[in-house]
């Protein structure tokens, strides 16, 4: 090995500079290719950073009128839903993470502390809503179980709401009302959703259904399946609906009887396109990675053509043709990976160093975030490198092996 | 060690085929030092090339060593070439970017012998050949003489049963040619190797074992 190594070595050192450039238009590609993906992974973080707000699999349900006769029932009927259908949720459909149920309280509400007072709204739901918004706890601790079984008044605060009645004075423990009646403050609550998620309070839902003569009634279901695969997510879905729809005694086909919005239906629509984006990114940086092998082959038959009295003199002195065929070819090989991996290197560093950049600035821009090259796409970058470098050396290799002892020798 | 019977050997490659070699029969013995001559033209080359298993004959055959050469592939005529030629050119032919050691070990790189070793019996060859002391200059800073004493220690490396020399003094003066001669006598004395040599130089020929003379394809004369 060493031996061929050194016999190589022969070669590239005669045509210094063209070997030098040639590599340098492999290296260029991967180059290229590299900074378009990290480039690409910029793009999509960002946008994986618009959907902070939200657990990204999440599917909210809220019942509709029926569309379709069912049962001897007529179509246009109003469901509703009841604890029963997050009971059932919770307690009986597997896969399923995070679970909880939204009762709405119409309208805005006085909340008052002492003599400040604003309008905000109030929003009940289960403790695993927190999961749902990706609730921050900033101050004291969320609704909890205890809460609901007990039907307390309790409530958590957004940041906003804090500062606006309680204006620096330590909000935990203290009371404020909402339309009269008396809530104990629990905790305080920040969320990246922006001003109006933090202009919020949060309630039990079963003490705003008690309160506000809700019954057993909720009107929007929500839960999310961790890191279910598309496919266990829609089975998951599936099994809810015919669930709700036994429950409610609809046609589990009526298409508008439930409202469903699917976190990950959006999610996967906008990664989809960037998945194309990525797809176009390869294309492109593989195209200038073709030039970078076509020029290497070329320059490996002028090569093989220079050296047709080398290969002659080699043949005539018991080389076979495989012998000639390893020596071109892993001379191709070592070319393009060598120079491929300077260009893998180099690319990542520039991909390293911007991201490096922007972590400085502190402020990122929200479109274009922690640009990066995974190791998997190094990876394939190598690979392609190895196969170019072997696609590339073929013909030249071909050539070579066809030369004719008697010809080459011939060539004065 | 040698046998031809009836080899035919013409070249379609040009306008009209040209027949080169109009059947050939020729033996030649272990051991035995021959030379062949010939007007330019006649087919010498061709007929050594045969014989080198560098090219192929039409029909006819061609026994070496009790094997008969006749459609080998590529592969099995490299290893042939390898385990029983040695060859020597009139242009020398060595690798200009190899020092002279190296270019006579390179028929044991294709043996896949170790790189100390064969360094170490490329020495012991450029020795018997008279120059040793330039196995590390490259053929650019050697003379012709050394060239083709670097040739000839390379044909021999390999052992091989039989050396094929074509006009192996065609570039040298006389005095040169003259120790080259000696050289192959003397090889061919204590080695017992068969060899053939191409050559239109009568002191030459008048040195060997046998001379056989070609004329337009065919043997004339087998003295
Ligand atoms: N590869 C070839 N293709 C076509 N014609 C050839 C080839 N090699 C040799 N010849 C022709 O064959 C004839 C014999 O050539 P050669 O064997 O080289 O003669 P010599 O060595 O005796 O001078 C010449 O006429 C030469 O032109
Ligand atoms: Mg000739």
């Amino acid at each position: 090995m060493i031996d061929l190594l050194q016999e190589i070595g022969y070669g590239i050192r005669k045509n210094k500079l063209r070997t030098f450039l040639t590599a340098f238009s492999v290296g260029w590609g991967i180059f290229i290719l590299i900074i378009l993906l990290g480039a690409g992974s910029g793009l999509l973080n960002g946008i994986i950073y618009q959907f902070r707000d939200g657990a990204i699999n999440s599917i909210w349900i809220r019942p509709q009128r029926t569309s379709l006769a069912y049962g001897g029932m007529q179509p246009g009927r109003q469901l509703r839903f009841t604890n029963e259908d997050y009971d059932y949720v919770k307690n009986n459909v597997k896969g399923v993470e995070h679970v909880t149920a939204r009762f709405y309280l119409w309208g805005e509400f006085t909340i008052r502390y002492k003599q400040n007072y604003s309008a905000f709204d109030v929003r009940s739901c289960h403790p695993d809503h927190r999961y749902l918004e990706k609730t921050l706890i900033t101050k004291g601790r969320f609704l909890n179980d205890k809460d609901q079984l007990e039907k307390r008044k309790v409530a958590v605060i957004g940041t906003k709401v804090e500062e606006i009645l309680f204006k620096g004075v330590e909000p935990l423990d203290k009371y404020i009302t909402i339309n009269n009646i008396q809530y104990k403050v629990v905790g305080v609550f920040d969320d990246e959703g922006g001003e109006q998620e933090v202009r919020q309070l949060y309630i039990p839902i079963s003490t705003a259904q008690m309160a506000y003569n809700g019954g057993n009634r909720i009107h929007h279901l929500m839960y999310t399946v961790g890191d279910a695969s598309p496919k266990e997510n829609d089975a998951i879905l599936n099994e809810v609906k015919k669930n709700i729809a036994e429950r409610h005694r609809f046609d589990p086909n009526d298409p508008r009887a439930l409202s469903i919005w699917n976190n990950i239906e959006d999610f996967k629509r906008i990664t989809g396109v960037f998945d194309a984006i990525g797809i176009f990114l390869w294309v492109v940086g593989l195209g200038t990675i073709v030039a970078g092998i076509v020029g290497v082959s070329n320059i490996m038959l002028i090569s093989v053509k220079e050296r047709t009295r080398e290969i002659g003199i080699r043949k005539a002195l018991g080389a076979t043709p495989s012998s000639i065929v390893s020596l071109i070819l892993l001379e191709s090989i070592i070319i393009t990976a060598g120079a491929g991996y300077l260009g893998l290197l180099s690319g990542i560093g520039l991909v390293e160093l911007i991201q490096w950049g922007l972590a400085q600035a502190g402020e990122q821009p929200e479109f274009f975030r922690n640009p990066q090259v995974n190791i998997s796409t190094a990876l394939y970058a190598l690979l392609i490198l190895v196969f170019s470098g072997t696609l590339a050396g073929f013909f030249p290799a071909r050539r070579a092996a066809q030369i004719v002892p008697i010809e080459a020798l011939k060539e004065e | 060690m040698i046998t031809l019977k009836q080899v035919q050997k013409s070249y379609f490659n040009t306008a009209t085929p040209l027949q080169v070699l109009k059947g050939i029969d020729m033996h030649v013995a272990e051991g035995e030092f021959v030379s062949i001559m010939g007007s330019s033209g006649s087919g010498k080359s061709t007929l050594l090339n045969i014989l080198g298993i560098l090219d192929d004959y039409d029909s006819g055959s061609y026994e070496l060593a009790g094997t008969l050469v006749k459609n080998l592939s590529q592969t099995t005529a490299a290893r042939y070439r390898n385990r029983f030629l040695g060859f020597v050119f009139q242009s020398f032919n060595l690798l200009p970017f190899k020092t002279a050691q190296e270019n006579v070990a390179l028929p044991l790189y294709y043996q896949k012998v170790s790189r100390s070793k064969r360094n170490q019996i490329a020495l012991e060859y450029l020795d018997k050949v008279g120059i040793r002391d330039w196995a590390h200059h490259l053929p650019a800073e050697l003379s012709g003489g050394q060239k083709q004493r670097v040739a000839i220690a390379r044909a021999l490396i390999s052992k091989p049963r039989v050396v094929l020399a074509d006009e192996p003094t065609g570039a040298l003066d006389s005095v040169t040619s003259q120790e080259v001669i000696n050289l192959f006598r003397q090889i061919n004395r204590d080695e017992k190797l068969t060899m053939l040599v191409v050559t239109h130089e009568n002191e030459v020929a008048a040195q060997t074992d046998r001379i056989i003379r070609l004329k337009d394809g065919q043997i004339l004369l087998n003295e």
